[in-house]
């Protein structure tokens, strides 16, 4: 089951939490948006995508299944 | 409805003009004469003796769209069966919504069908309806534009006393705004919110409007519909290349003669496009193609090159809504652009802050390299600002913004380089020639 | 030692977890709504804010538990435990402790949803979460009216305290919101 990371940029509001809980994946912007290196997530990171996910005041950080086409 | 002679819905001769076929100048053509010059609305329910080349099977229409290779003729250029296969096939009953809504300030061609030919779109509506299975059909236009709106109210309510469309088609008008236009926004806007685009999955093929699988199609594309369920796939294929079969309408602008809206074949050279329109009144620079969503040419090589999507995307530019704007040598490329970003600032949603806070601080940058010199540092602060942009919208209006940017920075480079370390030439001083609409013609609100 | 039910030891414990609750529950709204400021610093990242206050918010309602725990078992006055969570069914101060209940039920709904919070959808949950600032003065209503603790001097002082650290926090958050949105 593999997993990518989305940024819904309409719900996003810049809070910028994503972005100190995965560093790895997640920078901001000069306007404190996310900006994503990769969508996939590697697999030691996953517990910390998660928690990012769930950490976002707006839901807008988004961990979708990659559709196995 | 009166009866017509069959011969006189034999399909006519392989070449133009096929959609302005039926264009009068004084006035919009009338649902009689429309019938007299194209021949009645093929739909099985209204006169089953009349005899069809498709039966009453929805999924034969569907067929032969898909075997015309008509393609969208939005800006997109997605191919049209397709998409009408995945609304058929979609959960719960189709929408069809017919976008009439012309948000590029430079392209006319949508309002000349509308005006001019209502019955040819109005057709193209009911027979998609009929082929996705909808029980709701949609036109849209801008809500600022009344005189559009009463003309096309009267077109309707004249089938409606006649009972040609078994789909009633409801008209309204969407708020003025760049983005209102964009499919999202249209679906957004009738279910009852604001105009602006929406965040996607679900696309509006699978849940659109009320949640139901939506067709959205620009009207010239259904126009072509209404032309393909009379004459047949192979005669919509019979001009144009096999890959981008058909015609298309072409809105001509800038420093040509007769600038306006011409039908022509597709895969026409670009070249040729201009001359139709008159010629260059003076030396041309460049062409912009495909609108405020498309790319600067430089004009020697953008004269030859043929008027396909893939043509166009292979000299990397972009066709979009069939829009050609010639440039002459007087005026300055980047004075134009920087003109048009700056009205594409300011029509972002302001829903995404990479496009809400990107596009002004790239058009203030494309304004300083233009109108003040960079000393030497604004092309690098338009590279380093477009990544920061692209792709990280909820729609493709950032996108369009940073495609026109890049463009006239790969099309113009040299001259770019030389308003960067010297100041502007003395092209910014001329009179501009790209439209951007007045105060008065946009509206400052979403609902 | 043995604790004896019928003395005073668990009032003391019911109104000593009562008046922790308000403190942790002052600290959760300031937190919460430190989280719309979008307050950060150097040494204060995000996250911390957020993971404090959903933190914090679980403490609430653990020594809640206690509270009404020892509430119920203390025998010198009956309060049952459906007193708890419905308003005026006790016949002691039955106005006072109904505001208990009060708060007590807006804490569990805003705790529930927040834990589906995915599952329930942004605005649903962003217009629940609006009890918040029911539930916390509905709170110190409830200990300032039980009247236990008024005439002592610091649990006033401390109440006043919570009082006055919320409504500036509130008043600074709404201010640069109502300023952010005139802009």
């Amino acid at each position: 089951m593999r997993y990518r990371l989305r940024v819904n940029p309409i719900a996003c509001t810049g809070h910028g939490l994503c972005a100190e809980l995965l560093p790895e994946i997640i920078e901001l912007d000069p306007w404190g948006y996310p900006i994503l290196s990769s969508s996939a997530v590697p697999a030691g990171l996953m517990e910390h995508a998660k928690r990012a996910v769930d950490t976002c005041p707006t839901l807008a950080l988004l961990m979708e299944k990659v559709p196995s086409s | 409805m009166t009866s017509i002679a069959l011969s006189a819905y034999r399909a006519p001769e392989l070449r133009l003009p096929r959609l302005l076929a039926g264009v009068s100048y004084y006035h919009p053509t009338g649902l009689t004469e429309h019938e007299q010059l194209y021949g009645p609305l093929p739909l099985p329910v209204v006169s089953p003796e009349q005899g069809r080349t498709w039966q009453q099977r929805p999924e034969r229409l569907i067929e032969m769209v898909e075997r015309s290779g008509l393609t969208g003729r939005g800006g997109a250029g997605f191919p049209t069966g397709r998409k009408m296969r995945s609304v058929a096939a979609g959960q719960g009953r189709a929408i069809v919504i017919a976008n009439g809504a012309e948000g590029e300030p430079a392209s006319c061609k949508d309002r000349l069908l509308l005006t001019r030919v209502p019955h040819l779109v109005l057709d193209g509506i009911t027979l998609a309806a009929y082929a996705v299975g909808a029980d709701e059909a949609h036109l849209v236009v801008h809500g600022h534009e009344a005189d559009l709106l009463a003309s096309l109210e009267e077109a309707i309510a004249d089938r409606e006393t006649l009972g040609v469309d078994p789909v009633p088609i409801q008209i309204t008008g969407i708020p003025a705004r760049y983005v209102s236009s964009e499919a999202s926004s249209i679906i957004q806007y009738l279910g009852g919110g604001p105009g602006k685009p929406t965040f996607s999955p679900p696309r509006p093929h699978e849940r659109g409007l009320k949640g139901r699988p939506t067709l959205v199609n620009n009207v010239e594309t259904l126009a072509h519909l209404a032309l393909i369920a009379r004459y047949g796939d192979g005669w919509f294929r019979g001009i144009g290349p096999p890959s981008a079969p058909g015609s298309t309408l072409v809105t001509v602008g800038g420093a040509v003669a007769r600038p306006g809206v011409y039908e022509i074949e597709m895969g026409t050279s670009l070249g040729r496009v201009a001359m139709l329109a008159g010629g260059p009144t003076e030396r041309p620079q460049a062409l912009l193609v495909g609108g405020y969503f498309g790319a600067w040419l430089p004009a020697e090589l953008a004269w030859p090159v043929p008027m396909t999507h893939a043509g166009l995307r292979a000299v990397g530019g972009a066709m979009g809504a069939g829009i050609v704007i010639v440039l002459p040598v007087s005026s300055c490329p980047l004075a134009e652009t920087a003109r048009v970003v700056s009205y594409l600032a300011e029509e972002t949603a302001a829903q995404c802050g990479p496009c809400m806070f990107g596009l002004p601080a790239l058009a203030d940058a494309v304004i300083e390299l233009a109108y003040a010199g960079g000393w030497g540092r604004a092309i690098e602060a338009i590279a380093t600002l477009v990544p920061l942009i692209e792709k990280r919208g909820a729609c493709r209006h950032p996108d369009g913004a940073t495609q026109l940017v890049c463009s006239a920075l790969t099309a113009f480079a040299a001259h770019a380089r030389r308003h960067d370390r010297q100041g502007p030439c003395y092209g910014v001083g001329r009179a501009p020639l790209l439209p951007v609409p007045s105060d008065e013609d946009r509206d400052w609100d979403w609902a | 030692m043995s604790v004896s039910l019928n003395g005073p030891a668990l009032w003391y414990t019911t109104r000593a977890t009562g008046l922790v609750t308000l403190l942790l529950l002052t600290a959760s709204v300031l937190l919460g709504l430190l989280i719309t400021g979008r307050f950060t610093s150097d040494k204060w990242p995000r996250f911390l804010t957020v993971g404090l206050h959903r933190n914090l918010s679980l403490l609430v309602l653990a020594f809640v538990v206690q509270h009404v725990g020892t509430t119920v078992i203390d025998t010198f006055v009956h309060i049952p435990l459906v007193s708890a969570f419905i308003p005026f069914t006790s016949s002691y101060q039955p106005f006072w402790l109904s505001l208990g209940a009060v708060a007590l039920d807006l804490l569990i709904a805003l705790v529930a949803t927040s834990l589906i919070r995915n599952r329930l959808g942004l605005r649903a949950w962003r217009w629940l979460h609006w009890a918040a600032y029911v539930c916390w003065p509905v709170a110190l209503a409830h200990g300032l009216g039980m009247g236990t603790d008024r005439n002592t001097m610091w649990v006033f002082a401390l109440t006043i305290v919570c009082a006055a650290a919320v409504a500036g926090a509130a008043t600074w958050r709404f201010v640069a919101a109502a300023r952010a949105g005139a802009r």
